[in-house]
């Protein structure tokens, strides 16, 4: 206390000179008294003693981070290209704990009326027999499903996991904007929003009262762990794929839990039981936590139009086999027009009323309603009464504060008489403000505050902190952040310092986690290691035709006929420098790489990334002949850094075998194709350069072989040689090694069938005859290739 | 009246599958003082590892079945001996339209029977402001709820034609009602859409009609194979009462009910598709045999 009065006395810090929170709006930085909260002390001093350039350059550390670290959101939209970086605001919400305490105490009693009324729509439905919740808000939700009507979740309880908008009134006091119960997210983007400060404030920032967040992540983990039930039964994560928006933070979550992340096509229901079909052969779920909207989650009785999800998934919760985070049909509690009700309920349901009151909402079904809702258009936004938006959601047929939001509407008051039933209105609320950092000074901008909570063993538990909107205008719908708006940390502050924790230093967490591989991110990180593979191979045919060219000037010369018809044979076409083979071969790559983020070092993806980049600049800009040489020479040095991070650095996990095992069958089949065209007698002169160099060997056969080129010592070189990295026996022998670690093997010590199939090949070219290989004995290694590659089909991707 | 039901559905599938699971709504049900299954036999060929009978939100049974091993083709046959009561004639004071959304209001349900579910979009019957448009011009506001049910089915029949080959089983409402064209699916999820526009509760209804019409009548449209028709809520009162607009007529004694939903979605024979991809080949008979007096 004496410290603020203090700094009233002595003036404004010189940081704070010119913010002015706007009257009549509260602000989490400056009191109702104009003095600053004395939570803000610490930070508010120690970002004062620096300069302008000081603080821009500790923000441009955060920025860094999440670059670094691959964060993104997907913005929906027809660009191409929608993967945006993180909006972040580097100022953090600062709140008290004492303050958060109380507003939790809320929230969870929030959350129990929440589970109740769920509990209800789904069971005996006294609600709308009691008339506190009219049927047909019920009855024409999508999102209530009639299939789940009647099912008792397994665990007991509906819902585990609920998100809240909140924000502070401008008497200072909190409220809710509005629930997510459907699938929440958030608590991804908190991890890497605090990651992110942590690295922009280090000392003297004080940080040792922060509430950390990594224990409400253990809790949740342990909770889930619990409701998979029997031993055996695993826990999952349901994702919708990498087209939904927030799909980085699904694949980041999987990874910092340690937990399977899973789409619909990678499970099926066995005997009433959920199973995962991964690489060693169908393995039980006992809990499922579900990042994908209810009503895609089963198209045999639900959405049947869906590819997201897994047909008997409904029938399995019927027989209480699986817990599902949170029960489908939960989304009908996200409705705008239950806030109506809400209040009521509580005190219907539970005697009490609501501690934390939610925004003020009418639906417009009724008479009464309509009459208060027209006389009061100027305070009120109106829209869909079962839409599950926010308030600050606005879509084109929100009226908002009197005015339409799209001009091409009649009245309000008629549109209000026509729909009735299908509106709900809300108060236009007056949002606190927080501190944004905007062209080099502090601003007040509107914010709103999520908080997540987890069911446990005990009770609600909520994430401390992590996650607030930040607003680009006074304008309410510039909170979204589809409109501009940015992303906050949130910190809660005690007075002492608070324990430290994380997921690492917890002795739980030291046991390794054994990985189990989903059979669909198998044959994705088997595909890559191939697509990559054909990709070099491609780059270097072009970098050999172009290189001719630029030597003879003439595409008839002989050897580059040659060269251009076996390209064509792949698709390839040398009329341009840069085929459009090329840039479909690295998508189909990053397609699968995409597909597997969660299992990919984000290294690997930006190398891929920037391969893709340097694709697109160099194309239509780079000339057949010299020019285009040189840019295959500047790819075949990218694509050699992504395959020496995939070696050097990925994690011997079986994930690796398939990748590896998929590039070297994929180098054996390109070398066996270039060594049956290109060391034939019935081949132009030049052909053998051809080879060694695309087999990149042309140094080493110089090295090795004391005579000119001969089909006898370039086959040598290049297919039996086992010193030779890009030899066809090392690959075998790199495929036999890699068959040995992957399961399958029927006793200890046995073969699996797949090393069963390698092993004679390996052995054929063991024993041949150094300078007896021919075209025939080529082409039928590429057939036994292809069937190595549809045996380990069989055996592992289904 | 008593009827032999046989219905045989064969599906042929190009490419074999590791695993399969179906959903059926093929077993007619019992519904008091309406309709009496004397016994009923669904008999689905291979024999499926995993089969389940259970009763859906409307209360229709649906069967659950599920291939693990490798199949290219079912067959499902039914066999049900079924028979139709003669109801006793029904209260024939409906509210007038005007007041029917008033006695909606008051009904505090949520179960299958409750009309709440038959009003707004689902997922085959959207709003369209040609069938709207339609819908007004056959009423007038004040017209009780039945009678403009019947005059609806009547005007739709008068405005359509039926034709087996013009659409799919996935065409939509609007699309056939803009070709004036279709089977018994499309004039039912016309009609639906029609009842809803007025703010009249309306459902699909799944079953049979009989084969060979009473001498001297007519072949009734749609007995070749799965039939369909329409239900609507004409007030408290009166309750739900079934129509047949393909037929103009009440559904009555020749139409035997398999199901009842918000429309086809909720109905369809046989949902669920293959793993694999793959062109699948479908036929489908039916023969609903009168059974002589007993």
């Amino acid at each position: 206390m004496n410290e603020t009065q203090a700094l009233r006395t002595n003036g404004t810090p010189p940081l704070l000179k010119g913010y002015a929170p706007r009257p009549g709006t509260a602000d989490e930085l400056i009191d109702a008294d104009g003095r600053m909260r004395p939570v803000w002390d610490g930070f508010v001093s120690a970002l004062g003693a620096l300069s302008k350039q000081e603080i821009e350059a500790l923000f441009a550390r955060g920025t860094n981070y999440l670059r670094d670290a691959g964060v993104y959101f997907r913005q929906y939209s027809n660009d191409p290209a929608p993967e945006r970086d993180w909006p972040f605001s580097h100022v953090p919400v600062i709140i008290h704990e004492q303050e958060w305490f109380s507003i939790c105490d809320g929230l969870a009693q929030r959350a129990d009326l929440l589970e109740r009324v769920m509990a209800d729509l789904y069971g005996p439905a006294e609600l709308v027999k009691g008339g506190h919740l009219p049927a047909e808000l019920v009855a024409r939700n999508p999102r209530w499903l009639r299939p789940m009507v009647g099912i008792t979740p397994a665990s007991g309880h509906f819902l585990h996991v609920v998100a809240f908008e909140i924000s502070r009134n401008p008497d200072g006091t909190w409220f809710v904007l509005g629930d997510r119960t459907q699938a929440p997210s958030g608590a991804g983007f908190a991890l890497e929003n605090r990651m992110a400060t942590a690295r922009t404030f280090q000392d003297p920032f004080p940080r040792a009262n922060i509430h950390r967040l990594a224990g409400f992540f253990r809790a949740f983990r342990a909770a889930l762990d619990g409701l998979s039930g029997a031993a055996g039964k695993r826990a999952a994560i349901l994702t919708p794929g990498p087209g939904n928006d927030t799909y980085f933070e699904h694949t980041y979550i999987a990874r910092y839990l340690g937990m399977m992340l899973l789409e619909g096509e990678d499970m099926i229901v066995h005997d009433g039981q959920l199973k995962v079909r991964t690489v060693e052969g169908l393995e039980p779920l006992g809990a499922l936590w579900r990042r994908l909207d209810s009503e895609f989650a089963d198209p045999l009785e639900l959405d049947e139009s869906s590819y997201l999800g897994t047909p008997g998934l409904v029938q399995a919760l019927r027989l209480g086999t699986l817990s599902m985070v949170n029960a489908l049909g939960a989304g009908v509690l996200e409705m705008r027009a239950i806030q109506a009700f809400l209040p009521r309920i509580s005190e219907v349901l539970t005697g009490q009323p609501l501690k934390l009151p939610n925004i003020a909402t009418w639906w417009c079904g009724t008479e009464k309603e309509r009459a208060h809702v027209r006389g009061h258009t100027a305070e009120m936004m109106i829209g869909e009464a079962l839409a599950s938006d926010l308030p600050f959601e606005l879509g084109a047929t929100t009226a908002q504060g009197g005015g339409f939001r799209s001009s091409a509407q009649p009245s309000i008051d008629a549109w209000i008489e026509e729909e009735g039933g299908n509106l709900v209105a809300q108060e236009l609320v007056t949002l606190s403000t927080t501190p944004a950092w905007e062209n080099g000074r502090l601003v007040p901008r509107p914010m709103t505050v999520r908080v997540t909570a987890a069911r446990t063993a005990t009770g609600w538990t909520f994430m401390p902190g992590g996650y607030a909107r930040i607003g680009s205008s006074d304008d309410l719908s510039a909170l979204a952040m589809q409109r501009g708006g940015t992303v906050a940390d949130v910190w809660i502050m005690g007075d002492a310092p608070v324990a430290a924790e994380s997921m690492l230093g917890h002795s739980s967490a030291l046991a390794p986690r054994t990985g189990t591989l989903p059979a669909r991110a198998a044959e994705n990180l088997y595909w890559l290691g191939r697509y990559v593979e054909r990709f070099e191979g491609a780059v270097r045919l072009l970098r050999a035709y172009h290189l001719r060219l630029a030597e003879t000037g003439d595409r008839k010369d002989p050897r580059l006929v040659q060269l251009a018809k076996y390209m064509s044979g792949f698709g390839i076409k040398t009329d341009e420098a840069i085929p459009a083979a090329l840039t479909n071969l690295l998508s189909s790559a990053r397609n699968c790489a995409g597909k597997v983020r969660d299992r990919f070092s984000i290294d690997g993806w930006n190398a891929l990334s920037d391969l893709a980049l340097s694709l697109d600049t160099i194309r239509g800009t780079t000339f057949p002949g010299d020019a285009a040489a040189h840019e295959m020479g500047v790819l075949l040095r990218k694509v050699t850094g992504f395959s020496g991070l995939v070696q050097e650095n990925m994690y011997r996990s079986i994930g690796w075998s398939f990748l590896a095992f998929g590039r070297a069958l994929e180098r054996a089949d390109g070398l066996s194709s270039v060594l049956a065209t290109f060391c034939e007698a019935d081949q132009p002169q030049g052909g053998l350069d051809i080879a060694l160099e695309l087999g990149d060997a042309v140094m080493t056969h110089r090295q090795r072989y004391p005579i000119d080129a001969s089909t006898g010592t370039v086959t040598d070189l290049l297919a039996l040689d086992p010193n030779n990295p890009r030899a066809i026996l090392f690959q075998l022998k790199e495929m036999l090694e890699l068959s040995r670690m992957l399961p399958g093997s029927s006793a200890p010590g046995r073969p699996t069938a797949l090393t069963r199939a390698v092993l004679p090949i390996e052995t054929r070219l063991l024993t041949a005859e150094p300078g007896t290989l021919r075209r025939k004995n080529f082409t039928r290694l590429r057939e036994d290739l292809a069937n190595l590659s549809n045996l380990l089909s069989t055996l592992y991707l289904r | 009246m008593r009827y032999d039901v046989k219905l045989q559905i064969e599906y042929e599938y190009a490419g074999t599958s590791d695993h399969a699971r179906n959903l059926l709504h093929l077993l007619p049900a019992e519904i008091p003082d309406r309709q009496r299954i004397a016994a009923s036999l669904l008999t689905v060929d291979p024999v499926p590892q995993e089969r389940r009978d259970l009763f859906d939100f409307y209360g229709n049974l649906m069967t659950f079945i599920a291939f693990h091993e490798p199949i290219d083709r079912i067959s499902l046959t039914l066999s049900a001996r079924a028979e139709r009561l003669l109801q006793p004639p029904g209260l024939e004071i409906s509210p007038p339209l005007t007041a029917l959304a008033r006695e909606i209001g008051e009904v505090r349900r949520l179960d299958g029977t409750a009309p709440h579910h038959f009003i707004g979009p689902t997922p085959r019957v959207s709003p369209d402001p040609a069938m709207t448009a339609f819908a007004r011009a056959q009423v007038t506001p004040d017209m009780p709820t039945l009678e403009a049910v019947r005059a609806l089915g009547r005007a739709l029949h008068g405005e359509m034609s039926f034709d087996p080959d013009a659409t799919e089983v996935d065409t939509p409402a609007s699309e056939a009602f803009a070709a004036r064209h279709g089977v018994c699916q499309d004039f039912s999820h016309i009609m639906i859409a029609c009842l809803r526009a007025l703010g009249i509760p309306a459902g699909y209804v799944s079953g049979f009609l009989r084969t060979i019409p009473p001498e001297g009548e007519d072949r009734l449209e749609g007995a070749d194979a799965m039939h369909a028709w329409v239900r609507a809520w004409c007030g408290a009162d009166v309750g739900w009462v079934e129509f047949d607009p393909t037929n103009d007529m009440p559904a009555g004694m020749d139409h035997i009910t398999v199901a009842v939903g918000r429309d086809y979605s909720d109905v369809a024979p046989v949902k669920g598709v293959i793993r694999t991809a793959g062109e699948q080949d479908t036929s489908h008979s039916v023969d609903v045999i009168p059974l002589p007096a007993a």
